[in-house]
């Protein structure tokens, strides 16, 4: 594709996945419908094929994450989504994917659950996405975008970011952001260096080497091996590709921190305290694995309270706990919401002006 | 400057039609917007919501708690959203289907608009969510009808475009109704 784009179009969240999907060069799609990410296998089932591609509605999950695997071995850019329920089924096949160093790249638009539970947002699949998910030890990149803009340019990096270091890649966001509109410039996609997919099976040419793409390890000391690589791989993914934004964090005396649709919630609310005369930020992980604790460990040297916000009960506040200095405090504010119920900005703003008036650091303020 | 919106309805007043028609006039305008919809299920009948925030700069959080401005389109939607209006925010109920006689909101000005009334005059009851929109672009001041006549182009799909003279008309009926109960 590669055309230069400067108008500004008013897209879905969803819709600007699928758009930076065709930009990046999928050229396969395999995926099974589940509110609240159909938008992304209606657009693409529309698309894709228009630029040659392929666009297949598998019989189940299970069916297209094993497709996702088949194309990514032969060394073509390939994609599925879906949300919760659907991204359990899909654990064998990640599983499979990482032990088997394959790109890939899972859009996991997230609903409420354990279960089928409900089709409003939550973030509480940031354990499920972090911890790889699957059995056997392993990691997989997780981006999580909070404007329709970075559903577009985080999808295009998480397919780049997924071939550069052979793992699957996921963008992990709710149904606020895949729901929502706004207007979006389509940036062409950048150019990035890659590896050539010499692993890739492809059919073996006369002379050369067998490629062969698998996760069954049984040779002596080749699963140790493995891991060992895989460990510096993470490390290096930790070195090199941790995102994340500051906001209004230079002389704050409380963090706030929040991501994907609770983070934009949270920034106004940030924005309000503010007004109110009190020193507050936000830091925004932009990549939920690796996770950026070396922001939060060079902004809690100064600052000793940090507000954790999650539409959960608390996940994320687990590693935002690990990353802090010793002697900063984490407090949490978090609930799963129900249908039709998302937390304001004045609610927000409630919480962090609580915690703030506990401060010992903080600047005096009258509210 | 920032303007935040909830559009509420039963499903098929169009009101996420209407609150995408916001969305494009808003951006006519040189806007940022955030479009944020809630529905349910259904297709028709249920109930149908949306949130619109636009500003010339970072639109912040998509989800409001307390509008400045509410468009309800029927009864539930006005007893469940009329009272989280912005203190010194107007309320634009379809007064068609919700008796406001005697209500008083402290800090939020009713405008009452007959806005199935109104649609059903102009020729079909469908174009309510037209005249909700007039009203929003009268009361408001935030955007300009010759916006949302553009705005129409982009939001209807090409075969619907011969409809536009009369979607402009439901506006402008929508923003006189709204002009004579300001004063």
């Amino acid at each position: 594709m590669n055309s230069a784009v400067t108008e500004k179009i008013f897209v879905k969240g969803n819709e600007a996945v699928a758009m930076a999907a065709l930009e990046a060069g999928c050229r396969c799609y395999f995926g099974y419908p589940i509110t609240p990410q159909s938008d992304i296998p209606e657009y693409l089932s529309r698309e894709l094929p228009k630029t040659g591609g392929e666009f297949l509605q598998a019989e189940s999950e299970i069916g297209a994450i094993n497709m996702l695997l088949g194309a990514s071995a032969a060394g073509v850019r390939a994609m599925t989504s879906s949300s919760g329920p659907g991204i359990s089924l899909k654990q064998e096949g990640i599983s499979y994917m990482a032990g088997s160093e394959l790109p890939g790249v899972i859009v996991d638009i997230m609903r409420q659950g354990p279960g089928l539970g409900g089709i409003d947002a939550s973030q509480a699949d940031y354990f499920q996405a972090t911890r790889g998910g699957g059995h056997g030890g392993y990691r997989i990149i997780v981006l999580a975008p909070n404007s329709v803009q970075e559903m577009y340019d985080l999808t295009m990096q998480a397919f780049d970011l997924s071939d550069l270091y052979r793992i699957p890649a996921m963008v992990l966001a709710d149904s606020v952001i895949g729901q929502m509109k706004e207007s979006i410039v389509a940036n062409p996609r950048p150019v990035v260096e890659l590896p050539d997919k010499g692993w890739a099976v492809r059919g073996r040419q006369e002379g050369t080497e067998q490629n062969v793409v698998k996760s069954l390890k049984l040779g002596d000391g080749e699963m140790e091996k493995f891991h060992w690589m895989m460990h510096d791989r993470y490390q290096l993914l930790a070195d090199k590709e941790c995102r994340w934004e500051e906001y209004l964090t230079d002389d704050a005396d409380l963090i706030v921190t929040a991501f994907g649709s609770t983070s934009r919630i949270s920034k106004t609310a940030v924005a309000m305290a503010r007004e109110a005369g009190m020193k507050v930020g936000l830091l925004r992980p932009i990549t939920l694995f690796p996770f950026p604790k070396r922001a939060y460990a060079a902004l809690s040297e100064h600052c000793k309270l940090f507000l954790d916000i999650e539409l959960s009960t608390g996940q994320m506040v687990d590693d935002v706990r690990l990353s802090v200095a010793r002697d900063a405090e984490v407090a949490f504010y978090g609930r799963p919401p129900g249908a039709g119920s998302l937390p304001t900005p004045e609610e927000l703003f409630e919480q962090i002006a609580r915690h703030y008036r506990a401060c010992p650091a903080a600047t005096e303020v009258t509210l | 400057m920032r303007h935040d919106v909830f559009i509420a309805g039963y499903g098929g007043q169009g009101v996420l039609l209407a609150g995408n028609l916001l969305s494009y006039a808003a951006i006519h305008e040189g806007n940022n917007v955030s479009f944020f919809p809630a529905y349910g299920v259904e297709k028709r009948g249920g109930a149908a919501m949306c949130t619109i925030v636009f500003a010339d700069g970072d639109t912040g959080s998509p989800v409001v708690g307390s509008p400045s401005v509410a468009l309800l389109l029927n009864p539930l939607s006005f007893e469940k959203y009329a009272g989280k209006v912005k203190q010194g925010g107007v309320c634009i109920v379809n007064s068609s289907l919700v008796d406001t006689t005697g209500v008083e909101l402290p800090g939020i000005k009713i405008i009452p608009v007959p806005m199935n009334q109104i649609a059903l005059e102009m020729g079909d009851v469908r174009m309510v969510n037209m005249v909700a929109c007039g009203a929003y672009g009268e009361m408001s001041g935030a955007l300009a009808l010759s916006s949302l006549e553009a705005a129409l182009k982009k939001a209807l799909p090409e075969r619907n475009h011969r409809l536009i003279p009369a979607n402009v008309t439901a506006m402008a009926a929508g923003a006189a109704a709204a002009r004579a109960k300001k004063a």
